[in-house]
């Protein structure tokens, strides 16, 4: 029997996934066909979807950008005449189509998504869900466990790149007959999706690694801290939840193996600095989300005081993959200091943005062209942001560099969580730093003086600079005032606040002299810095302009070539986006 | 296998509020659990909630308010009929947010924070919606609208208009 699965992340409902599904549905029911419909996660490729994939008993047909009209023509061709509808599909063995999105990638902590029904613990089982933990409790002792991922080289996916296996045998060694599990599913870094994808397309690989971790640190409670802004990914989790208490895998006795193993869902608040542990735990206790001195680590004293392991979801995600294929598969992939590999959320000025898993050490270019396809638009590559408002830029003439947790930390950047913005030309790197800072400004807890108040003093310097009113010296200061926040702050958002404007000062150093100097913005997008005049030569007086005008700053009779009046004028640009003929220029 | 529906998790009322006042009061840390059960009933946290909160959990109503001003998803004003959540997040920035916030300023004739004066609509900003590689991105409700063009605000807002 033929099957047909929909991908309904977040992003697949958003271009429109649900109804591509109903007309399935009512195609299906229309032509009374025996097809088996099923909902999945994320496919990864975010740039084409609606994705829909139609599967015989030989071969996988994936379709690209399905809308409900294509949908009749599917059913019609594909599954009742057997004959795929080879225009629209990306991928598939049988017409020898692969798409290039794919070739590069190894899915480890993806290897369910989109392709397992979420929703759905059989599917989970079937794909050899929760045999990871019943081998565990059967057949290793909690310190071969923790072996078990000490040699695969598993590093903290959450930004920190600390050894897992390390951080579990501090837990497990840590005095106490109570203990917790914390699953770090807040997501913060403002351009990250993977771990919404990955919750999203299969939640129950994150509840098996957690029962592990839960068994190798003997821990019976456990927590997972979604974002408030994920309503899908914390609906999936609730479902999967239930449905392992109705099976038993979760609640007493798991497996009957003597083991208990609850786990509850908190939903954050809205709060950046709740990413970070110590902050993390205080929101759960249910105070607000201020960090605290560490040592002591959660290890030791955590939730309610008592001995806490606490990672990030894609740590956990590849946790029953670890055990099911050996410590040496997984550290076959990747560099000497960096195992296994990484999900990255490609975005920003790039051709295919989506989810992408690739092994540790590929390149940056090989991210970028083989997979993104390259730059939106023909434009030129100028940069990637790495790790949110904790990481830096890494320039493009970089970027032949490995990912590796060590290498991209010397660049000034950090590995982070996995958001990767591609930015091209008409991005501003003093802007980019202004927008972070405004970012970790806002979100500072406010405990520390340098990071509540340096910040808003590096802000307004980011501010008048881009405003066209920056001062000689003004990098020199920015710079300064980096350093002292780095090393006065306690947490590491202070920590690493400055170094998105450490990173483009350093690489991008004749962009913020433009803008001192020059009082000028090399991108052309600091609007303060613009100005926007219309080419007479090229004008033939359309009037396009003058009605898109908001603020009425455009005049002119029909015909003849129009003027900006340069006083009323708010540099909204939509003169400049509407011209057919180009004839608004911006200097 | 169990069907699990969407309506399982749905949204809460005030009875359901009263309900977990009584039922989660002895728990360990749920303030927070509680202040969000009480903006789902009520929409914002009123400020009746806070001294009932604080009566059944023993914590001082000037530590719940500090609590709620913390967080940015609490609100002590009530939201409009539709919430709109525009997201300035890196992906969104860099791919024009700020265009399309103005169109919808302009559409709508307020700024974030506010609510329109026939109660229909408020705008919020937020950090990243997980939807990057579909950005810029608004939310309205629950729903999420991706691609956006300043064209697209317009007939977005139209259609909510009617509902
Ligand atoms: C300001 C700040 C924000 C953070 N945000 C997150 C986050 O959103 N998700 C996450 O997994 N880790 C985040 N971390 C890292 C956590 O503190 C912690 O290191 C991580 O959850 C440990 O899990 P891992 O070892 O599996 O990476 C953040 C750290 C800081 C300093
Ligand atoms: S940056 Fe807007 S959805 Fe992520």
């Amino acid at each position: 029997m033929k099957e047909i699965k929909v991908g309904l992340a977040t992003c697949g409902i958003a271009a429109g996934g649900m109804l591509v599904y109903d007309e399935l549905k009512k195609e299906i029911k229309n032509n009374n066909i025996e097809v088996e419909l099923k909902k999945t996660g994320c496919m990864g490729m975010c740039y084409r979807e609606v994705l829909v994939e139609v599967k015989d008993d030989s071969d996988s047909y994936l379709y690209a950008n399905v809308t409900p009209d294509k949908v009749k023509r599917i059913i019609t061709e594909h599954i009742i005449n057997n004959k795929p509808v080879k225009e629209w599909i990306i991928k598939s063995k049988s017409i020898n189509k692969e798409d290039a999105f794919f070739k590069k990638q190894k899915q480890i902590v993806l290897r369910n998504c989109g392709i397992i029904d979420p929703s759905s613990v059989d599917d989970y089982i079937l794909n050899n869900g929760y045999k990871a933990i019943q081998k565990c409790l059967n057949e290793y002792s909690k310190m071969e466990v923790i072996d078990i991922i000490i040699k695969s080289g598993l590093r903290g996916r959450g930004g920190g790149g600390f050894p897992t296996g390390l951080k579990w045998k501090f837990a497990n060694q840590a005095a106490g007959d109570k203990k917790y599990i914390i699953c770090n599913a807040d997501e913060g870094d403002p351009g990250a999706f993977m771990d919404r994808s990955t919750i999203e397309g299969d939640p129950h690989s994150i509840i098996e690694g957690m029962m592990i971790a839960g068994y190798a640190i003997q821990a019976d409670e456990a927590y997972i801290y979604v974002r408030a802004e994920y309503p899908l990914a914390i609906e999936r989790l609730s479902i999967a939840i239930k449905q392992c208490e109705e099976r038993g895998f979760l609640g007493k006795n798991i497996f009957n193996s003597n083991m208990d193993f609850k786990i509850r869902i908190k939903e954050g608040a809205g709060a950046f600095v709740c990413g970070e542990e110590t902050a993390l735990i205080s929101s759960i206790e249910g105070k607000r989300g201020v960090p605290r001195i560490r040592p002591p680590f959660p290890a030791n004293k955590g939730l309610w005081g008592k001995p806490t392991n606490i990672n990030n979801v894609e740590t956990y995600a590849n946790i029953a993959w670890i055990i099911m294929n050996g410590p040496e598969a997984f550290s076959s992939m990747g560099t000497e200091k960096s195992k296994g590999t990484k999900v990255f959320a490609l975005a920003g000025k790039i051709v295919r943005s989506g989810l992408t898993e690739v092994p540790m050490g590929i390149t940056i270019n090989e991210i970028i062209y083989d997979i993104g396809g390259g730059i939106k638009d023909g434009k030129k590559f100028k940069a990637v942001q790495m790790g949110g408002p904790s990481g830096g830029c890494i320039p493009a003439s970089m970027s032949d560099l490995k990912i590796d947790y060590d290498e991209i930390t010397k660049t000034g950047a950090i590995m982070g969580s996995g958001g990767l913005i591609v930015l091209d030309e008409t991005t501003c790197m003093v802007d980019l730093a202004k927008f972070f800072l405004n970012f970790t400004q806002n979100e500072s807890c406010g405990k520390c003086t340098f990071c509540r108040i340096g910040t808003k003093r590096m802000l307004e310097i980011l501010e008048r600079i881009t405003a066209g009113a920056g001062k000689e010296g003004d990098i020199q200061l920015l710079e300064e005032l980096s350093y002292k926040i780095k090393n006065s702050s306690l947490c590491g958002l202070g920590q690493t606040a400055p170094n998105p404007v450490l990173t483009t000062i350093k690489y991008f150093r004749d962009e913020y002299e433009a803008h001192i100097k020059e009082k000028r913005c090399p991108a052309h997008s600091c609007v303060s810095l613009l100005t926007y005049t219309i080419i007479e030569d090229k004008c033939i007086g359309c009037t396009l302009c003058a009605q898109k005008c908001p603020v009425n700053a455009i005049s002119g009779k029909t015909k003849e070539p129009h003027k900006i009046k340069q006083d009323a004028c708010i540099k909204c640009g939509l003169c400049y986006d509407s011209c057919k003929f180009d004839a608004i220029e911006k200097i | 296998m169990t069907e699990l529906k969407k309506s399982d998790f749905e949204k809460k009322t005030i009875v359901d509020f009263k309900r977990d006042l009584i039922n989660k009061r002895k728990q360990h840390g749920s303030l927070i659990p509680l202040l969000q059960s009480a903006q789902d009933s009520y929409g914002y946290i009123p400020e009746k909630a806070i001294y009932y909160i604080s009566e059944l959990v023993g914590i001082p109503s000037a530590e719940i308010y500090g609590v709620i001003t913390f967080y940015s998803q609490f609100r002590l004003k009530p939201l409009g009929k539709h919430v709109i959540r525009i997201c300035e997040g890196t992906a969104c920035h860099v791919n024009g947010a700020k265009t399309i916030l103005r169109a919808l300023q302009n559409e709508l004739g307020i700024s974030i924070e506010e609510t329109t004066d026939d109660g229909f609509f408020t705008l919020l900003s937020v950090a990243c919606l997980g939807c990057c590689s579909i950005s810029p991105v608004i939310m309205i409700d629950e729903k999420v609208y991706g691609k956006l063009t300043t064209n697209m605000i317009k007939k977005i807002i139209k259609e909510h208009k009617k509902t």
